[in-house]
C-alpha cells in the first residue's frame, strides 16, 4: 500500500499559496512624540496578545529605531491589524515584506 | 490611606475616577470636542445604499486638518491609490469607533459615576489618546518641543493646551498602568 498522496485537484492552488507566504505582508508601527510608551506597550499586549517581554521590545524598537515590524501575514490580515492599530491611534502602515 | 490621583484600582477589575468636579467637566467638555471633532460626514443621500450600508465611502481624502490626518492617517507609505481605497473602506467606521469612545466617557461623566467598568477601560483609553493626538498636532509637538511647550509665557496660547495635554498624559498613564495585562 502506498503512502504517498495522490495528487489533488487544489495543488496549483497549494503552490500559490506558498509563493505568497515567501513574502508576506508586514504591519509596521512608526514612532511618534505623543503616544505614551506604557500605552504602545499595552496595545502590542491587548490587539496581539504579545507577552509583556516582547511586547516591550518592540515598542522600544518603534521609539529608538523610528519603526518596528508587529505583524506579518496575508494581505487581509495585515488590513485588519492596521485598522486596528489606527483605532488605537498607532501610526500603522503596511507593504509586502521586502 | 490617600487615594491615587485621577484613577485607581476598583472593585471586580474595575477603576475608580477620583477627580473633582471642575476636572470631570474638562474632560466632559473635551470628550464633547472630540465627539464632534473625529464625526463622520452624514452618508451622501445618493450614495450607493449597500456601500453605505457596511460603512463603505464611494470617495475618501486625506483630511485637510493635520491632527484628523495624524488620526486617520495613510496606511501605505508610497501608494496613493492603495491608501485611498483603504480609507474608503475604514475611514468611517474608525471615526465611528472614535465618536463612541467620547460618548462612554461622556455618559459616564454625565451620570456622575465613581468608576469605569472593566469593558469600558478601553474606551477611556481611545478618548484619551485622541484627544493628546488632536491636542499634540495643534502644538506641533516633537519629540524635543515638551520642555519649550512646558516653559511657555502663562499668556501664550499654548500654554494652556499644553497644561491640558500634559494633564491627560498623566491621566492616560496612570489609567494604562492599571489595567495593563500581567
Amino acid at each position: 500500500m502506498s503512502i504517498a498522496p495522490t495528487v489533488a485537484p487544489g495543488e496549483i492552488e497549494l503552490a500559490a499559496l506558498s509563493e505568497e507566504t515567501e513574502r508576506p505582508w508586514i504591519t509596521l508601527v512608526w514612532n511618534d512624540p505623543v503616544n505614551l510608551m506604557s500605552y504602545v506597550t499595552y496595545v502590542f499586549m491587548t490587539y496581539f496578545h504579545y507577552d509583556r517581554a516582547k511586547a516591550e521590545l518592540l515598542m522600544l524598537d518603534v521609539h529608538e529605531k523610528g519603526r518596528a515590524v508587529v505583524s506579518s501575514g496575508s494581505r487581509e490580515e495585515m488590513e485588519r491589524d492596521v485598522t486596528a492599530m489606527h483605532g488605537y491611534g498607532l501610526w500603522a502602515t503596511m507593504q509586502k515584506d521586502s | 490611606m490617600a487615594k491615587t490621583y485621577g484613577f485607581a484600582k476598583g472593585r471586580r477589575g474595575a477603576v475608580s475616577i477620583n477627580l473633582d468636579e471642575p476636572e470631570r467637566e474638562l474632560l466632559r467638555s473635551l470628550a464633547r470636542q472630540i465627539e464632534e471633532f473625529v464625526a463622520p460626514d452624514p452618508l451622501d443621500p445618493d450614495a450607493d445604499p449597500l456601500a453605505a450600508l457596511v460603512g463603505i465611502d464611494e470617495t475618501a481624502e486625506v483630511p485637510d486638518d493635520p491632527a484628523l490626518a495624524r488620526l486617520f492617517p495613510d496606511a501605505f507609505i508610497d501608494d496613493d491609490e492603495a491608501s485611498a481605497d483603504f480609507r474608503r473602506f475604514t475611514e468611517r467606521s474608525l471615526r465611528e469607533a472614535k465618536v463612541a469612545h467620547a460618548q462612554v466617557v461622556i455618559a459616564a461623566l454625565e451620570r456622575g459615576a465613581s468608576d469605569i467598568p472593566k469593558d469600558q477601560v478601553g474606551a477611556w483609553l481611545g478618548f484619551l489618546n485622541d484627544t493628546r493626538l488632536t491636542l499634540g498636532s495643534r502644538l506641533d509637538m516633537t519629540e524635543d518641543s515638551h520642555d519649550a511647550l512646558a516653559s511657555l509665557p502663562e499668556d501664550d496660547p499654548r500654554a494652556g493646551l499644553f497644561h491640558v495635554y500634559d494633564w491627560l498624559t498623566y491621566l492616560q498613564d496612570t489609567l494604562v498602568r492599571l489595567v495593563m495585562p500581567r
